[in-house]
């Protein structure tokens, strides 16, 4: 694996291909835990943890299960199997160990469980075919790249509580315009490539 | 034939697999949660109505059981709920005074007098658009009836009865959600035990009260002259009393020019809520 490799699969999954705002992917919890910086931080990186053990256990599950079985069509399900467990998983170990970000990001987490960003990047990670440190990278920058634009966008949202919009644009429609300039400036990136 | 068998193999072994983990983890990492914060929860009604000035009632007790939260605060559950709580809890519970909401208006249909005829949204915020900003009634401090209120209430204490909103004192548990969603301003809470009231909002002046309501305050200050506890005070162009004072002795219900001042006892015991008597 080399590392201009790893540098353009990075790149490629935080700003040219970002999750959310090029893919749109995991809107819900984009819009959902974007009020305020702290919890859109908290909620970037358990995505960025979630992320990153998906594609692990998937690349597993998927390279020695259903790859030698033929049983590649069951991808989605046994993904989604995996997903839904870690998250779980994920819930109880901060419950216990981090209980400020549990009550943080509220009921938020078990959302990550239906997030499309991570079943999204599992299946992509099949369908790129990449091994399984490119998986691995694939997913940890996948986070990055919801991390950064939900930071981004909490941080514009907390400063559009004092600008003065229309009355009937209050909450999420000016929030989801907002978030569409973001995603048009996100396009500026397309054409990005290094080598 | 062997691939279903594979597929329902797998996937039935990779679920097996991660309950165990699950299952594992649950124990290993369960969290401890106070006993007691379970039954308060329990005890309180669970309306999680705000009223305690906590997110809701799992909130309020865990507030109670960890940060030793004042355990008088629901005002939904009444006495019985904190004599639950003080058991539960072991600490005494001090009595306290029961708070109940009032709508301060007995402008009926009839009695203030309207701009215009409103025909609009039933609600009072949508209604509040018109008429310069004040609703469909000349008094610009009016309950309008539209039953914005009655739809806040969780426990059917507050009905439009002739055209404004009036509180059921029994049904009453004073968490105030009425009074947050009025756009008038025009429901105060008073304590359960008062038993006279000024059902007024208007500061304006006396003339121009008369103009628009037949009940309403004018400011003439007879009621503040006849007490003889210094119990009620025309401040801002409205009579207030104190309640802390008042002995419900009944001089102002009798003197007031406008039949306003109202004695609720005789409402309560006749088993009516409170409405204008004039």
């Amino acid at each position: 694996m080399s590392f201009t490799g790893i540098l353009s699969i990075s790149l490629g999954a935080i700003l040219v291909e970002n999750f959310i705002l090029v893919q749109f992917l995991g809107i819900c919890p984009f819009m959902g835990v974007s009020k305020k910086m702290d919890t859109a931080t908290g909620m970037g990186l358990a995505v960025i943890f979630v992320m990153a053990l998906a594609s692990m256990f998937c690349w597993v599950v998927n390279e020695f299960l259903l790859v030698p079985l033929g049983l590649e069509y069951m991808q989605t399900l046994a993904y989604i199997l995996v997903i839904a467990s870690l998250v779980q998983f994920v819930e109880m170990f901060l419950q216990k160990f981090i209980p400020s970000l549990y009550t943080a990001l509220g009921i938020y987490l078990p959302l990550i469980t239906t997030n499309c960003a991570v079943l999204g990047v599992a299946l992509l990670n099949t369908q790129k075919g990449y091994n399984f440190i490119e998986s691995v990278v694939y997913g940890v920058t996948g986070g990055v790249g919801f991390l950064l634009a939900i930071v981004l966008f909490a941080s514009v949202r907390e400063r559009m509580e004092f600008a003065d919009y229309p009355k009937a644009f209050e909450g999420f429609p000016i929030a989801l315009i907002s978030a569409g300039l973001i995603a048009l400036a996100f396009m500026g990136f397309s054409g990005l490539k290094i080598w | 034939m062997t691939n279903v068998i594979y597929a329902v193999a797998v996937l039935g072994l990779l679920g097996a697999f991660f309950g165990l983990v699950l299952a594992f983890a649950a124990r290993k990492f369960a969290v401890e949660v106070d006993e007691r914060q379970l039954q308060v929860e329990e005890t309180l009604p669970g309306a999680n109505c705000g009223g305690c000035g906590y997110a809701g009632c799992a909130a309020y007790a865990a507030a109670i059981v960890n940060e030793g939260a004042p355990i008088n605060l629901c005002v939904a559950g009444g006495s019985q709920v904190i004599a639950d709580i003080s058991h539960i809890m072991g600490i005494e519970s001090a009595e306290t005074e029961r708070f109940v909401a009032h709508v301060r208006c007995s402008g009926c249909t009839g009695i203030a007098r309207e701009k215009f005829e409103y025909d609009g949204i039933p609600d009072c915020v949508a209604a509040m658009r018109l008429g310069g900003g004040q609703g469909f009634k000349e008094c610009s401090a009016s309950c309008l009836g539209l039953g914005t209120c009655v739809r806040a209430c969780q426990f059917d204490a507050i009905h439009i009865i002739d055209g404004v909103a009036v509180v059921d004192h029994e049904k009453c548990v004073g968490c105030m959600a009425c009074a947050e969603v009025c756009p008038k301003d025009v429901i105060e809470k008073i304590p359960y035990s008062a038993n006279i009231t000024v059902p007024c909002n208007s500061l304006d002046k006396g003339p121009v009260v008369r103009k628009y309501c037949d009940v309403g305050c004018i400011a003439c200050k007879i009621c503040e002259r006849v007490c003889e506890y210094d119990a009620i005070h025309v401040t801002d162009n409205l009579a207030h009393i104190d309640y802390d004072k008042c002995v419900s002795c009944g001089k102002c219900v009798e003197k007031c020019p406008r039949n306003l001042i109202l004695d609720i006892r005789t409402d309560r015991k006749a088993g009516e809520p409170s409405t204008a008597n004039s």
